[in-house]
């Protein structure tokens, strides 16, 4: 489906002709998380060619960026894992599951593993309080984490 | 279909057979008359009435106009919206569809938040095949000129975009900071024009309300309050998770309902709303008692309440846009005030200096999230007095300079 906007541009990307808005910047998410998609992160050259594409300032772009927390202009590991801790979250021993994390991956919240596969976040209520405790690992929600769990999304994450 | 069980959203209906009841109906007039007679009122939090919402958008005068749902479902306690949207999407499309129809726009956004990113694939879906059916795209179900169709924009994970004027200028692409309102969405939304912003639960009802009529709806519920609420039942509970109870259901019938034996208090609304003590039980969910989004979390005997409300504390600080200064330098004294509570150091007249500031934040923050901030420390200030001590000192050990 094409996007919906209020004016239309076909503009090329890439070699591949693509819609935009023209009187908007609009579609500016969705090149941000194309760009995410594909990196990880969004860089300083992304950005740029961002900006150029809707015919913004880059600055523009990056006070977006850093507005929104599942955004990011640093590198992280290459699977993100957040811990819910919020209330009902946090009855159920989201601070234990923190801690299992922390020392099965021998780091501390908000840092990346040195091999650069796990970085683990803690983040606000994540929707899934019926199955508390709960992580999102990537896109994917895990409810019900119990030690047990935690060994066993690291180890099948690493095999990946 | 899922086999949930319920007295509006989650009882039988055909497929489409809400927007072939508006197709047949064929005028806006005589759908906002009957969305306005059923008296449903929006199930995002705030419970404006969805029928004058609508009409407000009909009313004024623009070469197009939007439908946008919020399915940006981050008040801490809500997970109702993850389970429509998994089980009754197609109810929810078919509903933004009918508002299309009825305020006369023909292009409707879904801002779903990036927790959510998961169900993706399966919206998509249900979209496709909807598009396949003809009950979105170009002339729905045989009606020439009805046109309609919706396009899924993902949040990047800001509690603060739910507010209905932070989702417009995140959809724009901008930061998600609410907008001074007046203007309204309703004559000033997307890109400037006019634009009903709606939760996923309200969608899903309006097919019910078509298909089955305004007197159906509103032999459901109480008196001031038509139908019934989706709730999300968490914490010290038995059987956690989503029900549907006619409006004027106690808080003692929901943990009955729920098996669970014995509470402390319950706190109804999230972060933002109020924590209700044991004697308050019979208390009603309507919006003439306890209005609410839905979150219901029950608080067994250990939880400490001023955990709980740091909890709440922290999660504003981290989610304020910051661009007020109730709100942006409010939470801090707040979480100030907690911590000097729990160290017993806070005396009587630093308290009130800080009930005070409540006051003040409640009236004049910008948007709803400041507005709500104090409501969860206060309840439990007034009517939970054996969680805290005061400190006995008389004078004043803290100044508040705000
Ligand atoms: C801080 C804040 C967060 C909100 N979050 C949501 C939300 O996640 N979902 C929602 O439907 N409404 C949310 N609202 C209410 C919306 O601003 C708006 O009133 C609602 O989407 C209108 O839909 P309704 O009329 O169907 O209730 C929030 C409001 C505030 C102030
Ligand atoms: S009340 Fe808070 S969240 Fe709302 S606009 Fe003001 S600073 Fe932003």
């Amino acid at each position: 489906m094409q996007p919906i906007c209020s004016v239309e541009k076909i503009i090329e990307k890439d070699g591949k002709k693509i819609v935009v808005c023209d009187d908007t910047r609009s579609q500016l998410f969705k090149l941000l998380q194309e760009a995410q998609d594909k990196n990880g992160y969004i860089s300083d050259k992304d950005m740029q060619e961002i900006a150029d594409i809707l015919d913004i300032h880059p600055v523009e772009v990056y006070s977006v960026v850093t507005f929104y927390s599942f955004f990011t202009d640093k590198k992280k590991g290459q699977h993100i894992i957040r811990i819910s801790n919020c209330m009902p979250n946090e009855m159920a021993g989201s601070k234990e599951i923190i801690k299992v994390f922390e020392d099965e991956l021998k780091i501390k919240l908000g840092e990346t593993t040195k091999d650069g596969l796990f970085t683990i976040e803690m983040t606000g209520c994540i929707g899934m309080c019926d199955q508390a405790p709960a992580i999102m690992v990537d896109d994917k929600l895990i409810g019900n984490v119990d030690t047990e769990k935690v060994k066993k999304i690291i180890s099948g994450l690493k095999q990946k | 279909m899922s086999k949930r069980q319920g007295p509006v959203i989650f009882s039988d209906i055909e497929p489409y057979a809400g927007l072939k009841s508006a197709v047949k109906m064929g005028e806006s007039k005589i759908i906002l008359d009957l969305v306005a007679k059923s008296n449903l009122r929006g199930r995002g939090g705030a419970g404006f009435p969805t029928g004058l919402k609508w009409k407000l958008v009909f009313d004024t005068q623009a070469d197009k106009k939007f439908v946008i749902c919020n399915a940006d479902e981050g008040e801490p306690g809500t997970f109702k919206d993850r389970v429509l949207l998994s089980e009754y999407a197609k109810l929810v499309f078919e509903g933004m569809a009918i508002a299309g129809l009825a305020i006369g726009a023909n292009a409707g956004f879904m801002y779903l938040r990036a927790e959510y990113k998961s169900l993706l694939p399966l919206i998509e879906k249900v979209l496709t095949d909807m598009r396949a059916d003809g009950a979105l795209g170009k002339n729905i179900m045989g009606k020439e000129g009805f046109d309609f169709d919706v396009e899924i924009r993902l949040g990047a994970g800001a509690y603060i975009c739910g507010e209905e004027t932070a989702l417009i200028e995140s959809l724009e692409g901008n930061r998600g900071e609410p907008r001074n309102r007046p203007p309204f969405p309703v004559n000033t939304g997307f890109e400037g024009y006019p634009t009903t912003v709606n939760n996923v639960e309200t969608f899903a009802i309006i097919p019910h309300i078509l298909t089955k009529g305004a007197e159906w709806f509103k032999d459901i519920g109480t008196e001031k309050s038509s139908g019934a609420k989706v709730i999300s039942v968490s914490g010290d509970c038995e059987n956690k998770g989503v029900y549907e109870i006619p409006y004027g259901t106690s808080l003692n019938e929901i943990l009955k309902m729920t098996g669970t034996s014995s509470a402390k208090a319950i706190q109804v609304g999230g972060a933002s709303g109020v924590c209700v003590p044991k004697e308050d039980f019979t208390r009603k969910i309507a919006f003439e008692d306890l209005s609410t989004g839905g979150s219901i979390i029950v608080l067994g005997e250990k939880v400490n309440l001023m955990d709980m409300v740091e909890n709440f504390l922290e999660f504003f600080k981290e989610e304020s846009c910051g661009q007020c200064t109730p709100c942006r330098e409010g939470i801090p004294v707040f979480l100030e005030a907690v911590k000097s509570i729990k160290d017993e150091k806070c005396t009587k007249e630093y308290l009130q200096d800080i009930l005070s500031l409540a006051e003040t934040m409640q009236c004049s923050s910008k948007c709803g999230l400041g507005q709500s901030v104090p409501n969860a420390f206060v309840s439990v200030i007034e009517k939970f007095k054996n969680e805290y001590k005061l400190s006995k000192k008389i004078k004043e050990e803290k100044v508040f300079n705000g």
